[in-house]
């Protein structure tokens, strides 16, 4: 289903985010105007679309990682089992997202 | 003469290689990301502001700092881990894929350096 593509799609993305995580974390080691300097970028409107995407992939791939988590342990094969998580997971990832772009970024 | 007994010298050496340690280490770090990332997007969320005074405070609280260092180790392991199967997937050339997997390693182990030293330089700084 194309819900495990989006798992390795998304997984891939937040590698990216990471690294701005690491940027940004660095620049704060590095001083006031470092860390301006990377602010100006992080909190500029044109970076705002890749803070909401990279929410997006976060919330994604965590609550669907708990979903592969529990078919290791062999639960939820049952095909009406999985049709439900991964509704679930489209759900909460959706509202999280929408919640957590809402009070944070936007 | 080898000091190695024979099962430790043939360990690993089968079409799986480290297969069962990698799978077994990419769930690790995935059920410690669990909390650790509903962690950082609390955090991020309740963060009084993104100036740089406030981030400097925040990262500075000790519980602050040690669970953004094992959030980034965690992360990065699990990253490398997950980005290496991706190229062993889609980088077909014997030679083409080890240099792909060599850059990938070093460039996951320098940024998870450079960010644990930034934590650790932010929580130890005057």
């Amino acid at each position: 289903m194309w819900l495990s593509s989006l798992h390795r799609i998304t997984g891939l993305l937040l590698s990216l985010g990471a690294v701005t995580l690491a940027v940004w974390l660095v620049s704060l080691a590095s001083g006031r105007e470092a860390f301006g300097a990377v602010s100006a970028v992080v909190g500029s409107a044109w970076f705002k679309p890749l803070l909401v995407g990279w929410t997006f992939c976060f919330f994604f791939h965590l609550c669907n990682g708990v979903r592969h988590l529990a078919w290791d342990a062999g639960r939820g094969f049952d095909p009406k089992q999985i049709r439900a998580s991964g509704w679930t997971v489209v759900v909460v990832t959706v509202v999280a997202t929408a919640a957590f772009s809402y009070a944070a970024i936007l | 003469m080898s000091l190695m007994t024979p099962l430790n010298r043939v360990l690993g050496l089968g079409t799986a290689k480290g297969a069962a340690e990698h799978w077994w280490l990419q769930r690790v770090t995935a059920v410690a990301l669990l909390p650790l990332g509903l962690w950082l997007a609390y955090e991020l969320l309740t963060l009084q502001s993104y100036e740089y005074a406030s981030v400097v405070a925040w990262v500075r609280e000790p519980v602050a700092s040690i669970l953004l260092i094992l959030l980034v180790v965690a992360a990065g392991y699990h990253s490398a881990l997950g980005i290496q199967v991706v190229i062993e997937d889609y980088v077909t050339g014997k030679g083409s894929r080890a240099a792909t997997l060599i850059a990938s390693t070093l460039a996951h182990f320098g940024l998870t350096v450079a960010a644990v030293f930034a934590v650790l330089k932010v929580s130890f700084g005057s």
